[in-house]
């Protein structure tokens, strides 16, 4: 870490902060659905087993949803403290679906959770279940605002750059809100949440059901995960795939570095199932390849071809030279803002002047620079081949396993043969895989969409506050402390819980959880 | 646009004050009860009893700070940039006891262990009395002017430490703000626990109250006669581009009483944060009552809107370069995005305060300390 400035860090701090986010919140986006469901059962059916799992699974929930808002904050706070002239830059555009988020989605989600543990016992039963409807409804439009902001960022339609205020600056909101990307990214990440709770609740069942005990809660549980899982984890494969189309929209250099494909590929193009990258030679060695596959993914035909590294680095090229007048012109602007052949010049290239950005890590005399200094600011705009290829590759395998993992579990469910404890114990060894394949599709995502931080917009490197290296180091340090001891804790907290496992009390039916009623006095 | 951009601009000036005035009523009182939890009540069962009377609400409460950051995100940009990277250590630390306080809640009854329990309550303690100082500290500094520039691309610079943002005047606004907020959290303890909890709160509502109306005064003194404020010389387009390097600004002493002098009426702020707390220190009584709340919490309103109304139109002024000071004027999103946060404020902020006065309504009446003995914690 000795030769990291402040950017490196920034960066290190921010996908650090933000993977362990992501550890709590797929679950949240999970479990809250899976509860409302159940309750739903309960209510309608008066059962007190669906009464008792949807308190056993609410306990677990609370300790995780506790987790996940405290770590949201963070991210909340990040953009303003590290990623200062990145707030500068787009807050525009990016701090309204943001500030959306929080008044449309975690404002409800946030006031229910509260009723939802302590108002059972003053609420009738229709009542608390709508309560826990709202939680899981809110949960799920928060990751829509989220992910609106987050799509913009991989695909920043709707918005133009205004040289008096030296930022982006919104043109349609109407864009921003239906960006195919955005849209694309919700679906594939609500899925990949509610696969995350239904793994959990099939592993801790399968746990319960391997030592015998609270058999028949553990059953209907397990019964439970295995459809819903199945439906998610058809879901996220098939709308993981609509997210690979969509990314070809606008960012060719990521899906190009996901497959380590280097040439152009004549139409269709196939899809490299297995190889090994080689960054030297720039070539993919051992290729299996399956035919055709890429093509369809990517262009949805079977005559468009998909662009590879060393092309898309060519054409990058151009756009840094466009970019260079839109830079030059917009010093004019900038120093007389009514001069008309500057404006017009800034107009025809300002697509492209994030492209000159690029340039400042090498030189700040952007206007100057010469042939060499393009070139090595094109080529930083191929991302980390080797980490993509293969951190899309595990990802994906996952997807299609737990797909499988749940049709099993669904026919044995169906059959009545939850005995087979190899079965069980599979389902129990597979709990920790959806967080794994939740990252890496972050991983994939995010550290793909480099060397921006607004594809094609700005430059991760200028992105971040001026704050000292010290200080950064300081924070970073912080919050790896802090957040292991926080991990150690909430794991402790949960395995607890689940050892003690869950209560089915005789209370008389139609009555809430948890408390005896005493008589309401002011 | 169907409104002016300096109509926005306004706008969004003043629902930045509403949404800091709402975290500051209904999360001060959870952060206030926090801060005194380990003094108000002595034994385990008293402690969960002060807990229970605030761990419905205080996670939708909190979302009024999350919304603030937002809205300063989305409407106010620079101001977001400037003051969350300026103030890094102190966001960090605001931060770090924000994280605590969910997990204090949730992870604390689950053992039985005394020395366990001792330890979140003081986390939860913490949890409430570091950010009431820090964000006090913050409002002191505003009132300084806060030491940055831009360069001409508007990469901000910042040219101050941690350290400095502790001198005496944003000290004793930190305080401001701790007592205001402890006054407002022991109204809330007396009115919503019973017994020896609700005494011990009415108690520190009464020393509380004064603390706060004493500090704002000394405070407000302070202001007028001894620290300069900023105003900004000659015309400024009101309609401009968010430009911050487009206009100058001088310092002068009692700069930021000028307000006061141009509309009168204005100084029903500082008169409801003086007349707020006394009258909830004279009407605190043992079991406390909603008009003991009611008056705690017009005096947040009115402390808030004392520091909104003197710095108006400046949002955070520079004290190195204070032509690059932010103000409402130029310092703004664009009419665009203010116009359509606007729309979602109109549409969404209603709908919260109908279902937080719901969800507050279901959980009216004391928590009782009997019952909070014969039974197991909530979460």
């Amino acid at each position: 870490m000795t030769g990291w400035g402040v950017v490196e860090l920034s960066r290190l701090q921010f996908a650090l902060t933000a993977l362990y986010h992501f550890l709590f919140v797929p679950l949240t986006l999970g479990l809250s659905l899976l509860l409302a469901v159940m309750e739903s059962v309960y209510v309608m059916t008066g059962r007190r087993i669906w009464r008792a799992m949807t308190r056993f699974w609410g306990t677990l929930f609370g300790i995780n949803f506790a987790m996940g808002v405290a770590t949201g904050i963070t991210m909340e706070f990040q953009f303003g403290t590290n990623w200062a002239y990145y707030s500068h830059y787009v807050g525009d555009i990016f701090g309204a679906p943001l500030a959306i988020e929080g008044l449309m989605a975690f404002f409800l989600e946030a006031t229910f959770v509260g009723i939802f543990f302590f108002g059972s016992d003053r609420l009738s039963r229709i009542g608390h279940l709508i309560v826990t409807w709202l939680v899981a409804i809110g949960a799920n439009f928060s990751a829509l605002w989220i992910l609106i902001a987050n799509g913009w960022m991989q695909n920043p339609v709707g918005a133009h750059f205004e040289p008096q205020t030296m930022r982006m600056e919104l043109t349609s909101f109407f864009e921003l809100l239906f960006n195919p990307v955005a849209q694309a990214k919700f679906v594939h990440t609500v899925s990949a949440g509610y696969v995350t709770g239904a793994v959990f609740m099939l592993g801790v069942s399968a746990f319960y059901l391997l030592r015998g005990r609270h058999v028949a809660f553990a059953k209907r549980s397990f019964t439970v995960a295995a459809s819903f899982g199945l439906a998610s984890a058809l879901s996220v494969v098939v709308l993981g795939d609509e997210s690979g189309y969509t990314a070809t929209l606008d960012q060719k250099m990521k899906i190009a570095a996901i497959e380590a494909m280097w040439e152009t590929e004549p139409a269709p193009a196939g899809f490299t199932a297995f190889g090994i990258p080689d960054l030297d030679q720039r070539v993919t060695r051992y290729k299996v390849e399956i035919p055709w596959l890429l093509g369809l993914i990517a262009t949805r035909s079977i005559d468009r071809p998909v662009a590879g590294i060393k092309d898309l680095v060519q054409s990058g090229k151009q756009r840094i030279e466009s970019g260079i007048l839109a830079y030059k012109a917009l010093q004019i602007v900038r120093r007389d803002p009514n001069d008309a052949g500057a404006r017009a010049d800034l107009e025809a290239h300002a697509a492209d002047l994030g492209y000159a950005l690029l340039l400042k890590r090498y030189t700040s005399a952007v206007v100057d620079a010469d042939a060499a200094t393009i070139e090595r600011a094109a080529s930083d705009l191929v991302p980390d081949v080797p980490v993509l290829f293969w951190a899309f590759r595990f990802m994906a395998g996952l997807g299609f396993y737990f797909i499988a993992l749940f049709a099993a579990a669904f026919y044995l469910a169906s059959v009545r043969r939850l005995e087979k404890r190899w079965f069980l114990r599979l389902a129990l060894w597979s709990l920790p895989l959806p967080w794994v394949a939740a990252e890496l599709g972050w991983i994939v995502a995010e550290y793909g969409r480099q060397p921006w931080v607004v594809e094609g917009v700005l430059p991760t490197f200028l992105g971040v506050s001026s704050v000292s290296r010290g200080a950064v180091i300081g924070s970073l340090t912080g919050f790896v402390l802090f957040y292991s001891a926080l991990a150690i804790v909430d794991v402790a907290l949960m395995v607890r819980a689940i050892r003690q496992g869950p209560t089915v009390e005789d209370a008389p039916p139609g009555r809430h959880p948890f408390t005896p009623q005493r008589p309401r006095t002011a | 646009m169907p409104l002016d951009y300096d109509v926005l601009r306004f706008i969004w000036w003043a629902l930045l004050g509403v949404l800091l005035m709402g975290f500051a009523i209904l999360d001060g009182y959870d952060l206030g009860t926090g801060m005194l939890l380990p003094f108000v009540a002595r034994t385990d069962a008293e402690r969960r009893q002060v807990r229970e009377t605030i761990e419905p609400h205080w996670e939708g409460h909190q979302i009024w700070f999350i919304l603030g950051g937002g809205a300063a995100f989305a409407a106010w940009p620079p101001l977001y940039a400037a003051s969350f990277s300026g103030f890094y250590i102190a966001m960090l630390l605001v931060l770090v006891t924000l994280i605590l306080r969910p997990v204090g809640f949730t992870f604390r009854d689950k053992l039985e262990d005394s020395r366990w329990r001792e330890f979140w309550d003081w986390v939860l303690a913490i949890g409430g009395f570091v950010p009431s100082l820090v964000f006090g500290v913050a409002f002191g500094n505003l009132l300084l002017g806060v030491p940055f520039n831009f360069d001409p691309e508007m990469r901000l610079s910042y040219d101050g430490s941690f350290l400095d943002l502790l001198n005496p005047f944003s000290l004793l606004a930190g305080l401001v703000s701790v007592a205001m907020l402890a006054l407002h959290g022991a109204a809330w303890v007396s009115l919503k626990a019973d017994g020896m909890v609700a005494e011990r709160a009415a108690r520190l509502t009464r020393l509380a109250g004064l603390a706060a109306a004493v500090l704002f005064a000394f405070a407000g003194i302070w202001i007028a006669f001894g620290i300069e404020g900023y105003v900004i010389g000659g015309a400024m387009s009101h309609t401009g581009p968010s430009n911050p390097l487009a206009k100058s600004v001088a310092r002068e002493t009692s700069a930021w009483m000028r307000n006061y002098g141009i509309h009168a009426g204005l100084i029903t702020a500082p008169v409801l944060g003086i007349a707020g707390p006394l009258l909830a220190a004279v009407l605190s009584r043992p079991r406390g009552s909603i008009a003991v709340l009611i008056a705690s919490g017009v005096g947040v309103a009115g402390i808030i809107a004392t520091a909104g109304v003197s710095l108006f139109p400046f949002l955070l002024p520079s004290s190195t370069h204070p032509a690059a000071s932010l103000t409402v004027w130029d310092a703004s999103s664009s009419p665009l995005t203010l116009f359509i946060m606007l729309i979602a404020v109109l549409v969404f902020l209603p709908v919260v305060l109908i279902y937080t006065s719901i969800a507050m309504r279901l959980m009216r009446g004391r928590v009782h300390l009997v019952d909070v003995e014969r039974r197991q914690s909530h979460y």
